[in-house]
């Protein structure tokens, strides 16, 4: 088997992830669907380190894991002081900048 | 696993366990979008990110490998789990669509965007992996330090600072400064003696006998639920379970078996009717 | 001392003067007309000492240079602040300064009673200044500054009395007549700029033969058109005569001897330029001509002895601008008549101001008479300014005169017969207005009446401090000219700046001065048989067309009426009309266009966070899209 097979599952799990984040209404949901488009990132970076035979793709991947960790800490608590705010975890009921 | 296993051919057991794996992690991805239930997304996600962590072990990142099990499996994803919890853990989002159009343009979207990509990397020369064996020949942790502190030894630096700034935004979003000394329980009586309203306690949640959750609410003497029995929390969330159709329903089942019993004739529905207005 | 370095104090006098009586306020009304005078008196000192040192020197070495700073230091565009001192501009700082001089002492009593006397002094000490810097300039930028200095100080002058609507207006008309002139000064400056790469006199002169005539051509006619502005030469003549409306101080200095030269000063500055464009020159020769005519007409037939004197101060520059059309044949000659006129016609508007200083301010000629027992200082003043100015044998006005009719002869073909019996003709025409002012005022009987009041003038002769200067500008009148031409002293003086070349007459300088003798004679016979032999009537009779249109400036306000302001309201009119329809219909149809997209466009905007999500999936998938093609391709 060929490595690149790895590349065609990171980019179906991508291409999921951001349907997920386009389709789904709760911010929870649609914050780990963005996470799994980063996990898929993360496998590609994976694989482009093995395909080069160095670790610069790891460390890319590290730091994109290091970056996520922060996106999720700040998002989640912009999660819980919406609901606190709304009693709503829609993304759609935040929609004040509609007409 | 050897380095072997991470050079460019792949094994027969590298084949084997992608071909399932991945299976497992397309499934999970899947039902991670389509669950009704932010929990059941939240752990069919958790088990894409353990077959992942099998896939960068398999790729010769046992770093990452390790980490993304410690990292995401274990810290984001139970984080995850915490705000869940705190959202509501029953509520099931309703997957019908509000937005006209959305779901078809996602979907459009989505499956341009994959065919692109996956005609990408099909037309991309992709043929010859040289394989991590080289660059792990020291132990990947030890090749993995000598970058990050070396070569990228500024863009770790400012990671870090993000991470903080991170943790200290969260916690600025979420932290509410108390600006006055709470109510002492005295003071919390002597307000309701005054104001006249609810001067005893509330009353309980649950009805008699028949339920007794806290998310049922107790029924008033005409069988209307009453949401003053059910907690703020809940009643924010709108977990509050109505049972009076129920209990009604229970009551007249039991009429008409006692009428049966007793060989009567059923009151008229006429004023059986009547005497339900009555009743509200 | 160097001398070099007094050239600077030259304007700095004046300069000094101005700010400290405009700054100065009230505390200084009691002597702020001394300040004036003696700054200015310095500055006639510091001439006079330059003058003594240029003259110790050897002809070629009289151009003095003071670099005082560099004004504007930019690479490739580069003007200093540098005077040039050499025998032109010191003839005109002399004459500036003295004729200056002399009508500030004069303005002391004549402005005796009016209480902004300390802001007229101001005026005039800012005018001199700026004048100075004009002819002392050595760059053509420098010089545009000094040009638009006096262009203010004119402007501020003339509307001196504004509470008059009438002079108010006047002041604006000099004003934006004055614009389309230095508009002209300006572009000129620019072509300069464009071709020779820089606007300093030497080496623009330099260069003047390497270029080609067209450009040489459209720097000369743009000059000409400032020249035309500042000069009140036609066409941008109409200004002038309202231009009475200032005190007549004023009309002396700045109206009549020195602002008015400037375009004279400016073509023969200019020489070199016009010399490689005969095109040009000729051009300015025709405008010479044509407005020594039109000024002497409009003079004869107005009532207002300072609008005749004013229309007399317009033909005789433009006698000045035939002759420095002329080329190095005229130059000399234009730059003595100048000097010459600066001081017959100061005097002669010092005198038109003595006599209204005695009259109540009454300017009608027809309501004069008899004065010369009155008033006799001014009588033989003003007389010998007329005799100098009609060019009677002997007298300053015949030299210079009789020299420019010679040397438009000199022209030779047949531009030079037209340009030579215009000339005679103007002489004639001069003749008779002049002599029509001189009867009309001074002989005769006496005319005047009560005004509305019942105050009847009281005709005095005016104190020592106007008489004064008028004297000295009549012993100038009667005796420059001879000073000046007898062994060609001023011709030897300027030849270096100007060159001189003699032409080739066609008819001998005694045959020209004889022609000159016999038009004066009939001008002032004509006017003899008019004025002098039987009554002037007190209300002016209707008279013949050419009389009615001289009276009218010439018709000249009427159209600058008909075609430009008339013109100019059409324009505006049908350029409002395309801005509504077209410009506005464009701009409004565009923003509805706009409009209607934008509110199609707006439901697009729902507010969803999610729908601007597939909007940005969408795009990345492009991107994806385009960058594979573009692998392909």
């Amino acid at each position: 088997m060929n490595p690149v097979y790895y590349l065609y599952l990171a980019a179906l799990l991508f291409t999921i992830g951001a349907t997920g984040v386009l389709i789904r209404r709760n911010a929870i949901v649609v914050f780990m669907c963005i996470e799994l488009m980063l996990n898929a990132c993360n496998l590609a970076f994976v694989v482009f380190s093995r395909m080069h035979g160095n670790l610069d793709g790891q460390i890319i991947a590290f730091f994109t894991m290091v970056v996520a960790a922060a996106e999720v800490v700040v998002g989640l608590a912009i999660i819980v002081s919406l609901f606190r705010t709304r009693h709503s975890a829609s993304v759609d009921d935040a929609s004040l900048m509609k007409l | 696993m050897s380095p072997q296993l991470a050079a460019y051919t792949t094994s027969t057991g590298e084949a084997f366990q992608f071909w399932v794996l991945g299976t497992v992690a397309v499934l999970g991805a899947l039902s991670t979008v389509f669950m009704k239930k932010a929990v059941h997304s939240a752990l069919s996600l958790a088990g894409t990110m353990i077959v992942l962590a099998v896939f960068y072990l398999a790729n010769g990142a046992y770093f990452l490998g390790i980490v993304q099990i410690v990292v995401y499996t274990g810290a984001i994803m139970m984080l995850f789990l915490f705000v869940v919890m705190l959202v509501g853990v029953t509520a099931a989002d309703s997957l019908k669509e509000t937005i006209k159009g959305q779901r078809w343009l996602a979907l459009l979207c989505g499956v341009g965007f994959g065919v692109l990509l996956l005609a990408g990397i099909a037309n991309a020369s992709l043929k010859d992996f040289d394989g991590t064996g080289q660059a792990n020949a020291n132990g990947n942790v030890q090749g993995l330090a000598a970058l990050i502190f070396t070569k990228y030894v500024f863009a770790f630096e400012i990671t870090g600072a993000l991470l903080i700034t991170a943790a200290v935004g969260a916690m600025v979003l979420t932290h509410r400064e108390r600006t006055e000394r709470p109510k002492t329980q005295r003071e919390q009586s002597e307000q309701r003696v005054r104001e006249g309203k609810h001067v005893p306690p509330l009353p309980a949640p649950g009805v008699y006998a028949r339920h007794n959750a806290v998310d049922i609410a107790g029924l008033l003497p005409d069988g209307t639920p009453s949401e003053l029995t059910v907690s703020k929390t809940l009643r924010d969330r709108g977990q509050i379970r109505d049972v009076s159709a129920e209990a009604l329903g229970d009551l007249r089942a039991l009429e008409q078996r006692a009428e049966e019993r007793l060989e009567r004739t059923p009151i008229d529905p006429v004023d059986f009717k009547r005497s339900e207005e009555a009743s509200k | 001392m160097n001398a070099e370095n007094l050239i600077a104090l030259l304007i700095a006098a004046p300069l000094l003067g101005a700010a400290v009586l405009l700054v100065g306020g009230r505390r200084l009304d009691g002597v702020g007309h001394w300040i004036g005078t003696l700054l200015s008196t310095t500055s006639f000192v510091f001439g006079v000492i330059l003058f003594a040192d240029l003259l110790g020197k050897n002809p070629e070495h009289r151009t003095l240079m003071q670099h005082l700073y560099t004004w504007v230091p930019v690479a490739g565009f580069q003007a200093d602040v540098t005077f040039r001192l050499d025998q032109l501009s010191m003839t005109f700082v002399l004459l500036i300064t003295g004729v200056g001089s002399l009508i500030h002492l004069y303005s002391v009593g004549y402005m005796e009673h009016d209480e902004r006397r300390r802001r007229f002094f101001g005026y005039l000490n800012l005018f001199l200044a700026a004048m100075l810097l004009l002819v002392l300039a050595d760059n053509y930028l420098l010089l545009y500054v000094g040009w638009e200095g006096v262009g203010l100080a004119s402007y501020l002058l003339i509307g001196f009395w504004q509470h008059k609507p009438s002079a108010a207006t006047a002041a604006k008309k000099a004003f934006i007549v004055n614009r389309v002139g230095d508009m002209g000064l300006s572009i000129a400056i620019m072509l300069m700029f464009a071709t020779f790469g820089t606007f300093a006199f030497g080496p623009v002169f330099a260069h003047a033969t390497g270029a080609s005539e067209g450009k040489l051509t459209a720097i000369g006619l743009m000059l000409l058109l400032a020249a035309c502005g500042k000069s009140a030469q036609v066409p941008l003549q109409s200004w002038l005569g309202d231009a009475m409306e200032g005190p007549t101080p004023v009309s002396a200095l700045i109206h009549a001897a020195t602002m008015v030269t400037a375009g004279v000063y400016l073509i023969v500055r200019s020489g070199a330029i016009f010399n490689a464009a005969p095109d040009a020159q000729l051009v300015v020769t025709v405008v010479g001509a044509v407005t020594l005519l039109f000024g002497a007409i409009v003079g004869c037939a107005k009532d207002d002895i300072k609008k005749a004197l004013a229309g007399s101060t317009m033909s005789q520059i433009g006698y000045m601008i035939l002759a420095a059309g002329l080329g190095p044949i005229g130059y000399v000659f234009a730059i003595m008549h100048l000097v010459t006129h600066g001081f017959f016609k100061a005097g002669l508007f010092l005198g038109a101001g003595s006599v209204m200083h005695g009259m109540n301010d009454e300017v009608d000629m027809r309501k004069y008479g008899g004065l010369r027992t009155y008033m006799p200082v001014t009588f033989i003043t003003f007389g010998l300014g007329y005799l100098a100015i009609i060019g009677f044998p002997g007298l300053s006005g015949f030299f210079s005169k009789d020299k420019i009719i010679e040397a438009a002869f000199a022209k030779g073909g047949t531009e030079g017969w037209i340009l030579g019996t215009c000339a005679l003709v103007g002489a004639a025409i001069t003749a008779f207005y002049m002599t029509r002012v001189m009867l009309m005022t001074f002989f005769g009987e006496k005319r005047w009446q009560p005004d509305e009041h019942g105050h009847e003038p009281h005709p005095h002769e005016s104190p020592k401090v106007m008489t004064i200067p008028m004297i000295v500008l009549a012993v100038g009148s009667v005796f420059a000219g001879g000073f000046f031409s007898i062994g060609d002293r001023f011709l030897h003086w300027l030849e270096p700046i100007t060159g001189h070349s003699e032409g080739n007459s066609p008819l001998s300088a005694a045959a020209v001065t004889g022609a000159t003798m016999v038009c004066l004679i009939i001008g002032v016979g004509i006017a003899y048989l008019q004025y002098g032999r039987r009554p002037v009537p007190a209300v002016a009779p209707r008279g013949s067309l050419l009389t009615r249109a001289a009276r009218r400036d010439l018709l000249q306000d009427d159209f600058n009426h008909v075609v430009l302001v008339r013109g100019g309201e059409h324009l505006t009119r049908s350029l409002v009309y395309v801005d509504h329809t077209l410009v506005d219909g464009v701009v409004n149809g565009t923003a509805a266009g706009f409009g209607g997209l934008s509110g199609r466009l707006r439901k697009l905007q729902n507010g969803y966070a999610r729908s601007y999500a597939v909007s940005m999936f969408g795009g990345a998938a492009l991107l994806v899209a385009a960058t594979l093609l573009m692998r392909a391709v």
